[in-house]
């Protein structure tokens, strides 16, 4: 009781005293994720279905220039329209007509190439179950705080996505895969975009937190193609693409437009079709949602001439051998909160240990390094919030005392 | 108890078919004719939408350049033909490869098996002059053709021309996927059926070719051009190929899109198409139109150079251009940008044709009647004769009536030997062989022995054959064991009424046309003929409804539907040219209407007319 009235007490104190510092944690830890990843996937083939390929290359371009380097994006194209034999124009996918725009330029590089497109390896690549000879280009080696920008594009129904013409997809199995990941940590925020006919279909059956979904038309109609060019001879790439592409190439790394313009993008007297989108999973506000914490990769470097108290780094507690044998830890499911309980919690930044009663702040590094440790619940209070990293065990402090959480905001 | 196993139920159905038998069969006959016509009428008839996707909705900027040139190619293939009396081969040779084409040549030879008097040859001999452009960047896996005839004359110069800059124009360009031939052959349908041998390394003919040293891959489409003047009026779309087959209806659409965005007047059977469907007039126009392809497509021959692609399962058609008195003309720079936009098109194709149609008809360019909605008016005709062989069933398996005594009269139930019904049906079937085969093998000898030419010959032997076998009947009965009995004419009768429901069935299904039109001709034939008639009547009206009468009646409706009536004596001059290009059409391609007449249908007919003769 008296440790709790202390440990209060310092709270307020500190809490008042670094108000600074805090405030930049806190508007570094805004949104909770340090890495970026796009799977950009055009799911149909043959020369007439141009403009998916169109779609997805746009997507990519934009993407490649507000940051996420080529390690950090799978790019899956179903069709090689560039080097078709069709193609007028060899070597290029023009996204406008009269040729304005190359969207294939000259260092695409595209992960999963033809008939390696398919519904298997989609779902691999998103839940992370590939056979350990899969090359690091064709992987989604995302972590727990990793925001994902998936963007799907192609022949759609009610329900499913077609993939070449032979196999299809459908919303509950996207959202198993989803929901996958989300068991599995592969994911802090998830942007879900699908431009093909009756898209909304696709995100309606989602139920892992974190996900925010757009569509470029509701269930009942078709998503429509903007322009042909004809010298080519074909339809470039589809409205609501054209329109967010035409969006994005406003967006720069530092731009302040949130999710509420994407929102935006495409009215129906533009696109035909209504865009839809969905927020309820998403534990943020999409108006605090930047576009570049999707779309860019961007990395907040802040300057401060203050000292910053470290603490001791953590003793690592060695798995002594009992009776000359390693202990094999049973392996077991981390434990899971229930959803609701994790949307409507409101947390702080808020380390404590009170073991050694000393406040750790500040240390950016540390506080990211602390959040991936065990947190054992012996101490819950309305505003602490646990987050149980993979690495539980590696440290070995699953019975201690010490208190040490990290919340995102 | 079910309907047909309940005794009493049945015997109801069965008195009521008997008793109602005549009645339905003139329902069905004229339901089925009135059917017929009923698909002419516009609301019943679905316009044609584009079913490939490959081939969809996005059209390309079309800018072939040079129409001018071609035509002055033109002038120039005119008087290198002049000059060679016939294809000019090493004019064309050298032309084409200076186009940057893979040019190569075959030869062929073939005397035909009587001399043909509307295009006199006899014993032809050519060369076909291809040249290949090689797609860019593609592997020579498919092709597409293009065609133009070298015909005798001032005939399809400008076709030629333009086929020649079109393949200069083409050769210019990155974006095909497949290899195009660019054919010129020569005496049109023969050199076209050599070419076609050697390219699938088949000899259906007894043809001799000479082997094509270069070759394209699996042909997806192909269009012959005919093209006689500098400007035209309009484009007309020839369908109709060997044994009434059809290009698939996507082919049909492409060009109606083109003709659309284009601009250009286009036309089938030569027939513009009308917008006033509710009125008679309206009506009539449409009807005529799907009459004209009725009667081409009943024909079997193939009416343009396309129509032996058609065998091979590559779809094909014919675009003649027609230079009537319009004021309005069409120069051949559009013509040439209608067809680069057409192969375009064709250039996306990923598979061959296989979303639309096979089985149609049109009774205007932008409206058809699939196979789904023409068969019941062949299937109410079909109807009639089953409902005659179910009626002649119950006859014949219905108890012998009792005579007063109660003794059951002898003679009615002995049972017809299977010789009295054998006979008639052999020798149907040898005069039908007959038919066949006398007019062309003894042609010598009845040149020897009349002042007539070949051709008269062979017509006339055939005609002669086919009114000899009129006195059969007399001989018939001479050879049957004392006279035949009231069951022997009915075994007969239900054997040749299933055995024609047959014959038309399977007529109908492969040539639509040609099986309509004999049911309409036969099926009443069938149907009422019995012994029992009045003699010269029925044989009258039966001689009028037989194979021949109705070829000299299509012969006369063909020219009143093209709007060229002609005199009896032409008429007649004409009805023999056609039995005679009939029978050539069948040694030359291997057109099937000449053997089905002689050795199916004919003999059907004899047995109907044995039936009616019976003592």
């Amino acid at each position: 009781m008296k440790i709790l009235t202390l440990f209060s007490l310092f709270a307020t104190y500190s809490s008042g005293n670094s108000i600074n510092i805090e405030e930049n944690v806190g508007q570094f830890f805004s949104s909770g994720h340090t890495n970026n990843w796009a799977v950009l996937v055009c799911t149909s083939r043959f020369w007439f279905n141009y403009r998916h390929v169109a779609n997805t290359l746009s997507v990519y371009r934009s993407v490649k220039r507000l940051g996420i380097p080529d390690s950090h994006i799978v790019l899956m194209l179903a069709d090689d329209m560039a080097c078709n034999h069709r193609n007028p124009k060899p070597a290029t996918v023009f996204s406008h007509k009269n040729m304005e725009l190359n969207v294939y330029g000259d260092d695409v590089e595209v992960d999963y190439r033809g008939y390696e497109v398919t519904v298997e390896n989609f779902l691999r690549v998103l839940t992370g179950r590939l056979p350990p000879s899969t090359p690091r280009s064709k992987r989604l080696l995302s972590d727990d705080r990793s925001n994902i920008l998936i963007y799907l594009t192609g022949h759609g129904g009610n329900g499913f996505l077609k993939f070449q013409d032979s196999e299809e997809i459908s919303n509950v199995e996207l959202a198993d895969a989803f929901e996958q990941m989300w068991q599995k940590r592969r994911y802090n925020e998830l942007l879900f975009i699908i431009d093909t006919c009756q898209g909304a279909s696709m995100y309606e059956r989602f139920y892992s937190p974190n996900l925010m979904a757009l569509a470029s038309s509701q269930v009942g109609e078709d998503s429509l193609s903007h322009q042909p060019d004809l010298a080519i001879g074909v339809h470039l790439m589809d409205r609501y693409t054209f329109y967010l592409l035409e969006f994005l190439e406003d967006i720069h790394p530092a731009s302040k437009s949130n999710m509420n313009d994407l929102f935006k993008v495409c009215p129906k007297s533009q696109c035909v079709s209504t865009p839809g989108h969905r927020t309820d999973l998403f534990l943020r506000d999409p108006g605090s949602v930047l576009i570049t914490d999707f779309f860019g990769s961007v990395r907040k470097i802040e300057i401060t001439m203050e000292t910053i108290n470290l603490t001791d780094p953590i003793q690592q507690v060695e798995l002594s051998p009992v009776n000359e044998e390693l202990q094999i830890e049973k392996y077991s499911y981390a434990d899971q909160l229930p959803v609701s309980e994790i949307i409507h919690q409101r947390v702080h930044t808020f380390v404590l240990n009170l073991d050694t009663e000393q406040k750790v702040i500040g240390n950016i590094q540390q506080q990211m390094s602390l959040c991936r440790f065990h947190v054992e619940p012996t101490f819950t209070n309305e505003h602490l919030f646990l987050l149980i990293p993979p690495f539980e065990r590696v440290l070995g402090i699953q019975n201690t005392p010490s208190v040490l959480g990290c919340i995102p905001l | 108890m079910g309907l047909l196993s309940d005794p009493n139920r049945r015997r109801a159905l069965i008195s009521l078919l008997t008793r109602l038998n005549a009645p339905i069969c003139v329902v069905c006959y004229m339901a089925g004719v009135a059917w017929f016509m009923g698909l002419a009428f516009e609301p019943f008839t679905l316009r044609t939408y584009m079913s490939e996707n490959a081939m969809g909705s996005t059209m390309v900027e079309e800018r072939f350049p040079a129409g001018e040139r071609a035509l002055a190619t033109g002038r120039e293939f005119a008087a290198h033909k002049k000059k060679a009396g016939g294809m000019p081969v090493d004019w064309l040779v050298k032309t084409m490869q200076s186009h940057g084409l893979e040019v190569f040549t075959q030869r062929f030879s073939r005397t035909l098996p009587f001399p043909d008097e509307n295009k006199e040859r006899y014993m032809v001999k050519g060369t076909n002059v291809y040249g290949i452009l090689r797609a860019p960047r593609a592997s020579r896996t498919e092709a597409l053709v293009l065609s133009a005839p070298c015909t005798p004359g001032d005939n399809n110069n400008q076709a030629v021309g333009l086929l020649l800059g079109l393949a200069q124009y083409f050769r210019s360009q990155v974006f095909w996927a497949k290899d195009i031939i660019f054919l010129v052959n020569e005496h049109d349908l023969i050199g076209m059926q050599a070419w076609l041998e050697g390219y699938h390394h088949t000899n259906t003919t007894g043809m001799d070719w000479s082997p094509l040293q270069g070759r394209g891959g699996s042909i997806q489409a192909a269009l012959s051009l005919e093209l006689s003047s500098d400007v035209i009026t309009s484009l007309d779309l020839v369908l109709e190929g060997l044994n009434g087959q059809l290009p698939n209806l996507d082919l049909v659409n492409l060009f109606y899109a083109f003709c659309q965005k284009i601009g250009v007047l286009c036309t089938t059977q030569g027939k513009l198409q009308r917008n006033d469907w509710d009125s008679v007039s309206g009506y009539s126009h449409a009807v005529q139109t799907m009459m004209l392809m009725v009667m081409k497509q009943a024909s079997g021959r193939s009416w343009g150079d396309h129509g032996l692609f058609l065998r091979y399962h590559i779809e094909a058609a014919t675009i003649k251009g027609i230079n009537s008195f319009r004021q309005y003309k069409t120069d051949i720079t559009t013509i040439g940008r209608l067809m680069e936009g057409m192969y375009r098109k064709l250039n996306n194709l990923l598979e061959r044709l296989h979303q639309s149609y096979f089985f149609y008809l049109m009774p205007s360019l932008s409206h058809f009647v699939s196979i789904g909605y023409y068969m019941p008016a062949f299937g109410l005709l079909a109807v009639i004769l089953l409902l005659r062989a179910l009626d002649l069933w119950v006859q014949l398996t219905a108890p012998p009536p009792r005579t007063e005594d109660g003794v059951v009269d002898p003679e009615q139930m002995s049972s017809p030997g299977v010789l009295s019904v054998l006979t008639p049906l052999v020798i149907s079937h040898l005069t039908g062989v007959a038919l066949y085969t006398l007019p062309i093998r003894f042609q010598e000898m009845a040149v020897e022995h009349f002042p007539v030419s070949e051709t008269e010959a062979v017509v006339l032997t055939a005609i002669a054959v086919y009114t000899a076998g009129l006195a059969l009947p007399h001989n018939t009965n001479r050879l049957l064991s004392g006279g035949g009995t009231e069951q022997g004419w009915k075994v007969l009768k239900l054997v040749a009424v299933l055995y024609l429901a047959v014959l038309l069935g399977c007529t109908a299904l492969i040539n639509f046309s040609l099986g309509f039109i004999l049911a309409i001709t036969l099926v009443p034939v069938a149907a009422f003929v019995t012994p029992h008639v009045p003699k010269f009547l029925s044989a009258f009206v039966m001689i009028v409804l037989s194979p021949a009468c109705t070829l000299l009646f299509s012969v006369f409706f063909f020219q009143e539907l093209q709007e060229m009536p002609i005199s009896f004596l032409d008429g007649w001059m004409l009805y023999l040219s056609v039995i005679s290009q009939g029978i050539l059409d069948h040694c030359l391609y291997g057109s099937l209407v000449y053997p089905l007449i002689a050795l199916l249908v004919y003999p059907c007919w004899l047995i109907f007319w044995n039936i009616l003769f019976w003592k």
